[in-house]
């Protein structure tokens, strides 16, 4: 089956609109918010600070220590509140797709603790977490090589495209591919895939991915110094 | 060959490219990425010829040593105080380091209590991050009364201003007592609760400003007029 023209107008390389800001929770060392389209995501970062329980502490390096959650509101369907399987998998992706670019030598038997919450889900919701996520840790002034931004590409029939929303997802011939880049190196951080599609569509889908990315990490650095210049100003 | 992308009092982004070139060198908050130098906090930069380095707009305070904190004490155990000074490891006040003399066996709440606020100065931080602090010293004491407000650390060197002259003129109008800690502690004591709000008012005043220049003037007419909120 053919899909010709996408169910929201869009065209196959066009993201939904992007909206970023800092320093939404007071209380927090560092915070962000981060919505594409429907979906919302806001990250909150705490620390560094001690790490309990001590057994976890490690002398030579701090942990990094991600949790990922979606409020019960968020989703058409009441989401049963509290963590399940989706969501710890999902948290400890976002922090393997952050650590690599977090220097945490500095901080021996510390944490710095994520918490990145969905308060609004219509897909890519995991990959707005973690451009959220990377916000609030550049936010909170913890040291870092770069930033990390992060989109879904997919395949949807025939076509590749970006940034699939619910119900391209739940098409029949769905798969999707959520990446995550850093925005300096280009390195991938985060790849997860399951469905079909072969070697030339994957690479053309990583391009895909990797001009959307660049997209964000443009919006994600306006967003920091426009910040403090709105501060200043 | 060698270049520089930023200019002097850039903001910067972590990641972001500050210069090209193996003639620059990597100071404080940067790093080098083969030949180019790499800014690691979002902050400001500061080049001193051939070095570049970036303060950090915020986080949590580095201690450092001879630092002089604000710190609260959040336990006490038969060989001192262990003291919470706002950064990611707590300081430890041995017996051995109290300024006052302590007889075997005392009971160590009676010099410092759960909760108190004292001013210690940072005597030594190990590479394992383990802190060791000291009442030894001029003006280093346990704080009564009064109240403390938070600010960013980096901003403590703008709030107390050249050679004091910020600090001192809201001591002047304001008539209160204020100690600024290099955590980004302040402790503000005054004669009523009025004279306090207002003080702490202009210090919140100076730490979202802190970046104009002539901020001085501007806070002195502001405190003269009663202008603020």
């Amino acid at each position: 089956m053919s899909y010709d023209k996408r169910f929201s107008g869009r065209k196959f390389d066009e993201m939904r609109p992007i909206e970023a800001k800092i320093g939404v929770i007071k209380r927090a060392d560092g915070s962000a918010l981060f919505k594409i389209g429907e979906t919302i995501a806001i990250a909150a970062v705490y620390g560094p600070r001690e790490l309990h329980p001590r057994f976890l502490q490690n002398p030579e390096t701090g942990i990094l220590r991600c949790n990922y959650d979606m409020t019960s509101f968020s989703v058409p369907e009441r989401k049963r509140p509290g963590p399940n399987r989706r969501s710890v998998e999902i948290g400890l992706v976002t922090e393997k797709a952050l650590l690599p670019v977090i220097d945490l030598k500095q901080f021996p038997n510390a944490v710095i603790d994520v918490f990145i919450q969905i308060i609004q889900a219509n897909s890519g919701t995991r990959c707005a977490g973690i451009s959220a996520a990377s916000l609030a840790l550049a936010n909170a002034g913890i040291p870092m090589k770069d930033l990390v931004s992060s989109v879904s590409v997919g395949k949807v029939g025939n076509k590749i495209l970006i940034d699939l929303d619910k119900e391209e997802e739940d098409h029949e011939e769905a798969t999707d591919i959520p990446i995550a880049i850093t925005n300096r190196t280009k390195q991938i951080t985060l790849l997860q895939l399951d469905g079909n599609i072969n070697k030339k569509e994957l690479l053309e889908a990583l391009k895909l991915a990797k001009l959307g990315c660049e997209k964000i990490a443009k919006i994600q650095e306006k967003t920091l110094k426009d910040y403090y210049k709105n501060e200043h100003e | 060959m060698a270049k520089l992308l930023i200019k002097e009092r850039e903001i910067v982004i972590p990641g972001q490219e500050l210069a090209e070139g193996l003639d620059f060198l990597p100071g404080q908050g940067t790093s080098r990425d083969e030949n180019k130098i790499i800014s690691n906090y979002l902050g400001l930069v500061s080049v001193n010829e051939r070095f570049v380095k970036v303060i950090p707009l915020s986080g949590r305070y580095t201690p450092k040593v001879n630092d002089v904190v604000i710190g609260r004490v959040v336990e006490i155990g038969f060989y001192g105080w262990t003291i919470d000074i706002g950064s990611a490891y707590n300081g430890v006040l041995s017996i051995r380091d109290a300024a006052e003399f302590i007889e075997r066996d005392d009971d160590l709440t009676k010099y410092y209590d759960f909760g108190d606020l004292v001013i210690v100065k940072i005597n030594k931080v190990t590479r394992n991050k383990s802190i060791d602090l000291t009442t030894k010293g001029p003006g280093l004491k346990k704080l009564l009364g009064g109240k403390v407000i938070e600010v960013t650390p980096s901003k403590v060197p703008r709030m107390i201003g050249k050679q004091g002259s910020m600090i001192q003129l809201i001591k002047e109008k304001t008539g209160c007592d204020i100690m600024m800690g290099q955590n980004g502690r302040v402790w503000v004591k005054g004669k009523s609760t009025e004279k306090e709000i207002l003080a702490s008012d202009a210090i919140l005043k100076i730490e979202q400003e802190s970046h104009i220049e002539g901020l001085t003037d501007k806070i002195k007419k502001m405190l003269e007029k009663n202008e603020l909120r």
